[in-house]
C-alpha cells in the first residue's frame, strides 16, 4: 500500500533522474479519441463534437472563391492583391497561401487557399471578407476549409424531418408547492455547489442537490427561478426539475465570461471576450443571444471590445449587462448605448426598430423601467455649461419623448426606478458656485401620474454626501443613507403620505447609524442598514411602518447581504474575499439569528427567486387584513415542530449522557483495580487521588490576657 | 470573573502547568525563564535560569520537588522547585518539545526535534532520587514517527506512551520494548497536526487539539475516540476540567498572520464545550494573540491561559459558572 502511495516529491525527484519535464500545461493535454483514462466527462457529446473539429486539423485555412481567372501572366499580380487584402486580417503563413492551376491552360482556376497561424485569424477572415467585392463580377466567397465536408454530406434528396413524440417536460415550478413553503438557496465552497432548503422552523437546512465541479467559474438562477445556469469552458447550461436538477439545455458558446437572463427568462445572453491576434487591436468580444427553451441562437453580435463599451464603462472594459432588457417580464425589447445613440432591438424579429437606432448626442447612460417599455436617458452637460444635462425619458417603441428635464451644472447624475416602474429618482450631483465642490440633489419623477409631474428634493443638509439610495420594493418610500463618514445619517422619504398625496416628504432620520448600504425587504416595511466594509459587518434591522429599529446585529466581516424572496428571511455572507470566517448566517426578518454555516472558501450564496405572486392585489389586500386568521394554522404547525425537536433533543441529550456514564464507570472500575499496583509505583505511598484532602476549617481561640475593671456604677 | 494578568514573560507563552496541590502554577515561555507563580493571587514566586533557548514544556513532580523543562536549546533540564538550582541536565542533539514525569516519578519521557540529520524520538530516562546520582542515559528510544512529535505523555501505570505530533496520528507504545501497540486511523482522527495533548485527571482518557479546527477525547487504553469537539480556528490548546463536565479549547489563527487581522477576527478566546454533549458553552476573551497554553487548576476552581501576548490570565470562576445548565 505505501509503495503506491508515492509522494509528490518522490515522484518529481524521479522524474528528475529521468530527465522529464513536470511542469505540463494540463490544457495541452489531448486525450487519444475514444480514451478517457476512465474519467467519464459528463459533457461527453459536447466533448466529441469539438474533438471532431480539430481533428481534421485546417480549421486554420479559408478557401476564397470566386477570384479572377487570370492566365500565367497576371498570376503573380492576382496574388499580390490576394495577399494584400489578407495579410490585413492576420499572419498568413509562410507557403500558406495556394492558388492552383490547370495543368493545360495555365491558368488559375479561380479559387485560392490561406493558410493562417490560428484558427480565430481564419473565422475573422471568413467572417471580413465573404462578400467582398474585388469589382462587379467578382464578389468573394469565403469559407472554412473543414466546412467543406459539412457541406458535402448534406444528402442531395430532401428528407421530412423526423417528428418525435411528445413527451411532457418536468414541472420546473415545483419547488414552489413546498408542504413548508420554504425557500431554496444555492450555494458555492470550495468544488461543491449546493442547493439546499431554508428551513428556518429546525434551524438547518436540508439538502436538495449537490454537485462536486458542477460548474467552472460561477452560478446563477434565472430572474423567476426556474433554472440554475451554470458556466463552462465550451458555454453556459441551464438545470431545473422537479425534485432533483437535470441538465435542460446547453448553450454553445466557447470562453463564455458573463451571462445574462433576459426578466422573463425567455432569453439568455452570454459574452466572451477573446485576446487579438496583434497586441495593439482592442479584443474582441462575442456576445449571444440564445432562446433559453430552444437553445437557438437567435441573434450574434461580434465587434471589438471598443463598441460595447461607450459610456460608464471606459477603459476598463464593457460594463455588464451590455444588453438591458426592457418592457418587463414580457422581455419584448433590449437595448445596448452606443455612440451618441442607443439601440434598441425587438424580440419579435432580433431587429432594431424602425431598423435605426435612436440617436442622443453624447448620451452617456441609460436605463429602462422595470415595467413599461419606458426609456430613461442622460446626456451630460456640454459645451462647458452653454448645453445643459438632460434626462429624459423615452416611449418605446414609437421613440416619442415622454417627458424631458434640463439640469444645470450637473457633473454627474444616477437613475433609480421604484420596482414598479410608478417612480424614477435622479440622483443629480451640481457643482456649487465656486465649482470647486459638488452637492446632491434628487430630481423625483411620477410616472404614472397625468404629464409626469416632477419634483426637486434636496437634503436638509445639503453639503452631505450620498452614500446610497434605495426604494421600497412595490412601496412609495425610499430610504438615503447621507452624511460623511464615519457615522452618516439615514432618512426615509414617502412619495405618499396620508395628508400630502402629492408631495415628498421626509418620515424621519436616524442620526449616527454605522451603516452604507440599505436593503429593503422584497416585499416592502422592512430594511436592513447594513455597514458593509469598513463597518465590519454591522446590521440593524428596521421596521419603517413603525419607524422603529427591532434588532442589532453584527455578522463580522460580512461581504454580501440577500433578503429571501419572500421577505421571511435574511442572509448574510462571508465570501472568500476574505480568508477567514468563510460561510454564512441566515436571520429571521426581525433580526434574529437562527443559525450559522462555516464552510471554507465560500464562494455564492444566491436565494432561488420566485415569480411573481398570482393574487390579485385586491386579494393580497384581503389577507394582510385578515392575517391573523391565516397565521393561526401557522403557528400551530410551529408549535408542533418545536415540541418535536425538544422531544428529540431531549432523546439525544439522554442517549449521550448514557453513554458516557458507561464510560466513567468502566474507568472508574478498572482505575480501582489497578490501585495498588499504583501505588507500588509510588513506593507505597497510599495517596491517590481518592483520599482527597479536606479542607478543614478549625477556629482556635487563645486568652491572651484576663484582666478585671471595676466600673463605678452611675444612677 | 475579573482575571489576574501575569505579566512577567517577555515572548509568547508555551506551556503551563499546575502542581498537584494546585497552589503553584509553572509556566514556560519562548524567553528562555520558566517562572513559578502562586497559583491564587498571581504573584510571582520565581524563575528558573539557566536555559538557553524557547522552553516548550515542563513536568513538575507529585510532590513538587523537582521540576523539568525542556528546551529548543536542545537540553532537559532538571530543578529544585523550592530553591531554584539547577540539578542536571540531559543534553540532545537537538530541540525537547515535550517531557512528562511517569506515575511514581521515577521515569520521564521526553520528544525531540526532527534537527539536522537527526529525526524525531521520543527518549525515555530514568530520574533518580537522588540528583548527584542522575545519569544520562536513556533506558528507551522510539523512532518512527515522521515529523515533530508535539507531546508524549505516559498510559495508565507506565505501561504504555502515548505520543501525537505533526503527522496527525495519536500512537500508543508500549514503554517497556517501545513496540507500537495502536495508532489511530487517519481517515477518523484528525486531519492535521496535532498540536496538544492533555490527560484527564486518573489518566484514563485524553483530549488532542489540532490545526485542524478540532479536539477530541480519546480512551486511553483502547485508543477509542470518544467524542469530537468542533471548533472555528486551529487549536493550540486543550485542558479539561477535573470537577465538571467541561473541556477548554484554545487557539487562533497562526501567529504569522495575526498582525493582519481584526483581533474580533482572530478568535482568541478560550472556548468552553460541554464535554458530553459536545456543545460549546461559552468563551473567555482577552488575550491580543492566539492561546498557545491553557491549564486548569486541580480544584477546577480556576483555570489559566497563556498567550502569543506573553501574557498568563489567571482566571477564578464565579459562582454562576459552577451551575451552568445546557
Amino acid at each position: 500500500m505505501a509503495a503506491e502511495v508515492m509522494l509528490m516529491n518522490e515522484v518529481e525527484s524521479k522524474a528528475a533522474q529521468l530527465g522529464i519535464d513536470l511542469s505540463v500545461d494540463l490544457n495541452s493535454i489531448q486525450l487519444p479519441p475514444g480514451e478517457n483514462f476512465g474519467i467519464v466527462s459528463d459533457d461527453e457529446d459536447v466533448y466529441l463534437d469539438d474533438q471532431l473539429e480539430f481533428d481534421s486539423g485546417f480549421g486554420n485555412v479559408i478557401v476564397v472563391d470566386n477570384l479572377p481567372v487570370v492566365p500565367r501572366e497576371k498570376f503573380e499580380k492576382l496574388e499580390g492583391v490576394i495577399r494584400k487584402i489578407y495579410s490585413q486580417i492576420g499572419v498568413i503563413k509562410d507557403d500558406g497561401l495556394w492558388m492552383p492551376t490547370d495543368p493545360e491552360t495555365k491558368k488559375t482556376l479561380g479559387y485560392c487557399f490561406i493558410e493562417y497561424n490560428t484558427p480565430q485569424e481564419a473565422e475573422l477572415a471568413k467572417e471580413k471578407t465573404n462578400g467582398y467585392k474585388l469589382d462587379r463580377s467578382h464578389i468573394f466567397a469565403v469559407n472554412m476549409f473543414d466546412d467543406f465536408d459539412k457541406y458535402m454530406r448534406v444528402p442531395d434528396e430532401w428528407a421530412p424531418p423526423e417528428i418525435k413524440p411528445y413527451t411532457p417536460g418536468e414541472n420546473l415550478q415545483k419547488w414552489l408547492t413546498d408542504e413548508k413553503a420554504r425557500d431554496q438557496f444555492v450555494i458555492r465552497a470550495g468544488t461543491d455547489t449546493e442547493v439546499l432548503w431554508n428551513d428556518a422552523r429546525q434551524s438547518k437546512t436540508e439538502l436538495v442537490y449537490k454537485r462536486t465541479y458542477w460548474t467552472e467559474s460561477f452560478v446563477q438562477w434565472s430572474p423567476l427561478g426556474t433554472y440554475l445556469a451554470t458556466v463552462h469552458r465550451q458555454g453556459a447550461a441551464v438545470w431545473g426539475g422537479a425534485t432533483t436538477f437535470n441538465r435542460l439545455m446547453r448553450y454553445a458558446h466557447p470562453q463564455v465570461k458573463l451571462i445574462d437572463f433576459s426578466p422573463g427568462e425567455k432569453f439568455l445572453v452570454t459574452y466572451s471576450s477573446h485576446e487579438p491576434s496583434n497586441p495593439r487591436d482592442a479584443n474582441r468580444v462575442v456576445i449571444n443571444i440564445f432562446d433559453v427553451r430552444t437553445g437557438k441562437v437567435m441573434r450574434d453580435f461580434k465587434g471589438s471590445a471598443d463598441e460595447f463599451s461607450v459610456g460608464a464603462g471606459g477603459v476598463a472594459g464593457v460594463s455588464w449587462p451590455v444588453f438591458r432588457w426592457g418592457g418587463g417580464k414580457a422581455d419584448k425589447y433590449f437595448a445596448k448605448l452606443g455612440k451618441n445613440m442607443i439601440s434598441v432591438y425587438e424580440t419579435d424579429t432580433f431587429s432594431l426598430i424602425d431598423k435605426k437606432s435612436l440617436k442622443v448626442e453624447n448620451v452617456v447612460d441609460f436605463s429602462w423601467s422595470p415595467t413599461d417599455p419606458i426609456l430613461a436617458l442622460f446626456v451630460p452637460e456640454l459645451g462647458g455649461g452653454n448645453q445643459p444635462a438632460r434626462v429624459s425619458l423615452v416611449q418605446i417603441p414609437s421613440k416619442t419623448e415622454l417627458r424631458q428635464k434640463n439640469l444645470f451644472s450637473v457633473s454627474d447624475c444616477k437613475m433609480y426606478w421604484q420596482s414598479n416602474g410608478d417612480y424614477l429618482a435622479v440622483k443629480a450631483d451640481r457643482y456649487t458656485k465656486t465649482k470647486k465642490s459638488t452637492y446632491t440633489g434628487f430630481e423625483l419623477f411620477r410616472i404614472k401620474e397625468r404629464d409626469i409631474p416632477i419634483e426637486v428634493l434636496e437634503l436638509d443638509n445639503k453639503s452631505d454626501k450620498i452614500i446610497a439610495f434605495a426604494w421600497e420594493p412595490k412601496g412609495h418610500r425610499f430610504a438615503v443613507i447621507h452624511g460623511d463618514n464615519p457615522r452618516p445619517d439615514i432618512s426615509f422619504y414617502s412619495m405618499r403620505t396620508a395628508h400630502n398625496t402629492g408631495r415628498v416628504s421626509k418620515l424621519s432620520t436616524l442620526k449616527g447609524k454605522q451603516a452604507n448600504a440599505l436593503f429593503w425587504s422584497p416585499g416592502g416595511r422592512f430594511i436592513v442598514l447594513a455597514g458593509l466594509k469598513g463597518f465590519n459587518g454591522q446590521l440593524e434591522f428596521f421596521s419603517v411602518d413603525e419607524l422603529e429599529t427591532m434588532a442589532t446585529a453584527e455578522h463580522f466581516m460580512a461581504t454580501e447581504i440577500e433578503w429571501d424572496p419572500t421577505g421571511r428571511f435574511v442572509a448574510t455572507a462571508v465570501t472568500s474575499v476574505h480568508e477567514m470566517e468563510n460561510g454564512f448566517n441566515i436571520w429571521s426578518f426581525n433580526g434574529k439569528l437562527l443559525y450559522r454555516i462555516l464552510k471554507d472558501h465560500f464562494f455564492q450564496f444566491l436565494w432561488r427567486p420566485r415569480p411573481p405572486s398570482f393574487l390579485t392585489p385586491e386579494k393580497e389586500e384581503e389577507i394582510a387584513r385578515n392575517l391573523k386568521k391565516y397565521s393561526k394554522k401557522y403557528e400551530a404547525e410551529d408549535q408542533d415542530v418545536s415540541m418535536l425537536l425538544s422531544e428529540q433533543d431531549r432523546e439525544k441529550r439522554r442517549k449521550l449522557k448514557e453513554e458516557w456514564e458507561k464510560w466513567v464507570s468502566e474507568w472508574k472500575q478498572t482505575h480501582e483495580e489497578e490501585n495498588s499496583e499504583r501505588q507500588k509505583l509510588r513506593d507505597g505511598e497510599a495517596s491517590d487521588e481518592e483520599e482527597e484532602y479536606e479542607a478543614k476549617e478549625i477556629e482556635v481561640e487563645e486568652l491572651l490576657d484576663v484582666s478585671e475593671e471595676v466600673l463605678p456604677f452611675e444612677d | 470573573m475579573r482575571p489576574i494578568l501575569m505579566k512577567g514573560h517577555e515572548r509568547p507563552l508555551t506551556f503551563l502547568k499546575y502542581n498537584r496541590d494546585g497552589d503553584l502554577l509553572f509556566s514556560c515561555a519562548k524567553d528562555h525563564t520558566p517562572t513559578v507563580w502562586f497559583a491564587d493571587n498571581g504573584e510571582r514566586l520565581g524563575t528558573y535560569r539557566g536555559h538557553n533557548g524557547a522552553v516548550w514544556c515542563c513536568d513538575v513532580s507529585r510532590d513538587s520537588v523537582r521540576l523539568i523543562t525542556g528546551s529548543a536549546d536542545q537540553t532537559v533540564k532538571l530543578w529544585n522547585v523550592k530553591t531554584g538550582a539547577q540539578l542536571y541536565t540531559f543534553n540532545f542533539g537537538s530541540p525537547a518539545r515535550s517531557v512528562d514525569f511517569s506515575v511514581g516519578d521515577k521515569l520521564a519521557v521526553i520528544t525531540t526535534d526532527p534537527f539536522m540529520e537527526l529525526t524525531s524520538a521520543i527518549h525515555v530516562k530514568r530520574i533518580a532520587r537522588d540528583p548527584t546520582e542522575q545519569t544520562e542515559e536513556s533506558v528507551l528510544v522510539i523512532k518512527g514517527p515522521q515529523g515533530r512529535i508535539n507531546r508524549a505523555v505516559w498510559g495508565p501505570l507506565n505501561r504504555t506512551i502515548i505520543s501525537a505530533g505533526e503527522d496527525a496520528v495519536i500512537r500508543i507504545w508500549d514503554s517497556e520494548t517501545g513496540k507500537l501497540l495502536m495508532e489511530s486511523d487517519k481517515d477518523s482522527g484528525h486531519k492535521k497536526t496535532i498540536t496538544s495533548l492533555s490527560k484527564s485527571a486518573d489518566g484514563s482518557h485524553f483530549l488532542t487539539g489540532s490545526l485542524d479546527k478540532s479536539a477530541q477525547l480519546w480512551d486511553a487504553r483502547t485508543l477509542t475516540r470518544i467524542k469530537t469537539y468542533v471548533t472555528e480556528r486551529p487549536v493550540n490548546a486543550v485542558a479539561m476540567s477535573p470537577l465538571l463536565d467541561h473541556v477548554v479549547l484554545g487557539g487562533g489563527q497562526d501567529a504569522s498572520a495575526v498582525t493582519t487581522t481584526d483581533h474580533r477576527a482572530g478568535k482568541f478566546e478560550a472556548k468552553f464545550y460541554d464535554k458530553i454533549l459536545q456543545e460549546e458553552i461559552g468563551g473567555v476573551k482577552g488575550h491580543f494573540g492566539p492561546l498557545n497554553a491553557l491549564a486548569f487548576n486541580p480544584d477546577g476552581k480556576s483555570f489559566s491561559s497563556g498567550g502569543e501576548d506573553g501574557y498568563v490570565r489567571l482566571h477564578h470562576f464565579d459562582p454562576d459558572y459552577f451551575n451552568i445548565k445546557i
